[in-house]
């Protein structure tokens, strides 16, 4: 019974969940070996929650089975509550109760002694920087700070496997930073980690493997970059500021692009893959926007995102059905960072920019950029600057 | 990451025995007990308000309608009120035990509590000692109250003491059934609602306020009845005198269906709690 080294720290086969005519979840697969992490990658109600709630035995699955530590989610659920640690989407503290009596308590019901519970909580609130805060009530934290203390929360029993549950959403960009430096931490100290996002810079971030959950179902699985080779190639993106035009936009390019043209209509921008010929699409795109007189700012050439292969993967966004969409954009698009000699009519420099991208898109999020920078700021400075 | 070690475990994936189980369930829910007591000395307003709105109501009665309703006792309306009231103050006591459930379940709390190694009846069980313990202090305060504006126990000091008692055993079964609409419902504010809309019409249609037989003839049929009259009718006898042996059997046996329907309808919300 007792876990062994060769074994995934989780094993899920076929788990499936309904609740009354909704299907959460539709039989899904997972395998997590230990001491890796997986990101889970899905829009609101892909079935993220309910899997993790079903894996942390707070739901019973209608069907499949799952396997945590070597111990069933259902039939031993008490041994999978001795590995697991849960840090939920929010954040599951006492407001009332200082940062420290809060990680206390929780080592008391851990049945730590007081003297172990005393010194655990001393010891995290100082790894998660909350020492000088320890003796304010939580109330008074900060979101990003509540957050913390909900993570330590979850690692007062030294859990060898840890989930959690969207742990930046609602973040600000540096308090959402900040998240992801402890949680590589921890990972480093050989921790399992399932982790769920509906970011797909986070879970490129983060993860070793990523699955993609969409309406229950597993639609993709692999490494980040195996994801995004599966789009064959970079991403060609512009924005049209004219609206009206943008039908003549997708239709001067269409002899280039491979798959359909994506079109954003909140934003404006249009992407559009272009497979292997990188540069000397680029400049056909110019040629051809230009002979058709749209106008267009931020012409691009990228490597693709995870963005893309989601989109490719449903043909609906990532985010087209959680929150408003605006934040994605500036986040990850960092490689439009130095658009200014590619706006509109700048012919000659597209192989400049295109360098610039392609050095950039592995990390797709490319944690030096400011996080809250947004595209459309970038490039009105840029449209300055030229 | 190693200076502490975890006490009292099992062997690895190994059942803890039974002993262990229910030294734990003790100790858990001892811990939660203070951990909810713990909130209320940071946030002592929680209890102060609790305190005041069945104060006032004791006031309100006493001086604004008492003189309105004719009561058989030679100590006037404020004898008849005292049982009524203190029962009432039990039994609106356990609006904080739904609301305070309701909110650790959508703040969350819950999960993480349920994800735990930890006895799966403790919440329940810390949730309703200390709510019980706040409801008794809250019932102490309003009999004093009753007391600096002319009620007296007529019946002795053991009987007195049987009241409280009887009110707080009361108090503790409508507590299950707060505890199961909190979990059940999930949602602060709907909690609250539904709150008012069962505890209501129960306190006050019962004999807590006026004699039965001032209401119309349909209401009576309900209002005698009911098991909070009975609760009150036993605690009235136990303060001021008359048969008490009828309407305690009543009294008990409504408690003890009480006790058998709300707690394992209570543990099982918690167990499903989402």
């Amino acid at each position: 019974m007792a876990a062994n080294g060769s074994q995934p720290a989780i094993v899920a086969e076929g788990l499936v969940k309904s609740f009354g005519e909704v299907k959460a979840l539709r039989g899904i697969d997972l395998s997590v070996p230990r001491g890796t992490v997986l990101g889970v990658l899905g829009p609101n109600g892909a079935g993220k929650t309910t899997a993790v709630r079903i894996l942390t035995t707070l739901l019973q699955p209608d069907g499949g089975r799952a396997v945590v530590e070597g111990h069933d989610v259902v039939r031993q659920a008490a041994a999978v509550r001795r590995s697991i640690g849960l840090s939920g989407q929010s954040a599951a503290i006492q407001e009332e109760l200082t940062g420290r009596q809060n990680l206390e308590i929780i080592g008391r019901l851990y049945h730590l002694r007081w003297p172990d519970a005393r010194s655990r909580a001393a010891e995290l609130l100082q790894q998660f920087d909350l020492a000088d805060a320890a003796d304010r009530a939580a109330k008074n934290y900060s979101g990003g700070m509540q957050r913390r203390l909900d993570l330590a929360a979850s690692l007062v029993g030294r859990p060898k496997v840890l989930f959690l549950d969207e742990p930046t959403t609602g973040l600000d960009p540096r308090s959402r930073l900040g998240m992801w430096d402890i949680i590589r931490s921890l990972v480093s100290g050989g921790t399992t980690l399932l982790l769920t996002t509906q970011y797909l810079d986070e879970a490129d971030e983060l993860a070793d493997k990523i699955v993609v959950i969409d309406h229950g179902l597993v639609i993709a699985a692999g490494t980040a970059e195996e994801l995004k080779s599966r789009i064959g190639g970079d991403v060609l993106e512009f924005t049209v500021p004219d609206r009206g035009r943008v039908s003549t936009a997708v239709a001067a390019i269409a002899r280039l692009a491979e798959g359909d043209p994506h079109v954003d209509a909140e934003t404006g921008v249009i992407s559009v893959g272009v497979g292997g010929r990188g540069s000397e699409a680029l400049v056909q795109a110019v040629r051809d926007l230009d002979a058709a007189g749209v106008e267009t700012r931020g012409l691009a050439l990228r490597r693709p995102s995870l963005d893309d292969v989601f989109l490719a993967l449903t043909g609906h966004a990532a985010e087209d059905e959680g929150p408003p969409g605006g934040r994605r954009r500036g986040r990850r698009r960092t490689g439009s960072k130095d658009t200014g000699g590619n706006d509109t009519g700048g012919n000659d420099t597209g192989g400049n920019d295109t360098g610039g991208n392609d050095a950039r898109g592995g990390d797709g999020s490319g944690s030096g950029n400011g996080p809250g920078s947004t595209k459309a700021s970038d490039m009105d400075t840029a449209r300055a600057a030229s | 990451m190693t200076a502490t070690t975890m006490t009292a475990t099992a062997a690895p994936g190994g059942e803890p025995g039974l002993l262990d189980q229910a030294r734990w369930a003790v100790s858990d829910t001892l811990t939660i007990t203070r951990r909810n007591l713990l909130v209320w000395m940071r946030v002592p307003a929680y209890i102060v308000f609790t305190v005041i709105q069945p104060v006032m109501f004791v006031l309100l009665f006493r001086y604004v309608f008492g003189g309105a309703i004719p009561v058989p006792y030679k100590g006037g309306y404020v004898e008849f009120l005292m049982p009524g009231i203190t029962a009432q103050t039990a039994a609106f006591a356990t609006f904080g035990t739904a609301i305070a459930l309701a909110q650790e379940l959508q703040k969350g709390v819950i999960d993480r509590l349920r994800s735990m190694p930890m006895a799966r009846s403790a919440v329940l069980a810390g949730r309703l000692v200390a709510d019980t313990g706040r409801m008794l202090l809250t019932i102490l305060i309003v009999i004093g109250v009753g007391y600096a504006t002319g009620f007296r126990f007529e019946n002795g000091f053991g009987l007195a003491v049987a009241m409280i008692v009887l009110a707080t055993v009361f108090g503790l079964a409508i507590c299950c059934i707060s505890a199961y609409t909190g979990l059940a419902i999930g949602d602060e504010e709907s909690v609250q609602a539904f709150g008012l809309i069962w505890l209501f019409p129960l306190t006050f249609l019962s004999s807590a306020f006026v004699p039965i037989s001032s209401m119309p003839g349909w209401l009576q049929a309900f209002a005698n009845n009911q098991p909070v009259t009975y609760v009150i009718d036993t605690m009235r006898a136990m303060a001021l005198g008359g048969p008490i042996a009828a309407n305690m059997w009543k009294s008990a046996a409504w408690l003890v269906g009480i006790f058998i329907v709300f707690v394992p309808l209570a543990v099982r919300a918690y167990r499903r709690a989402s």
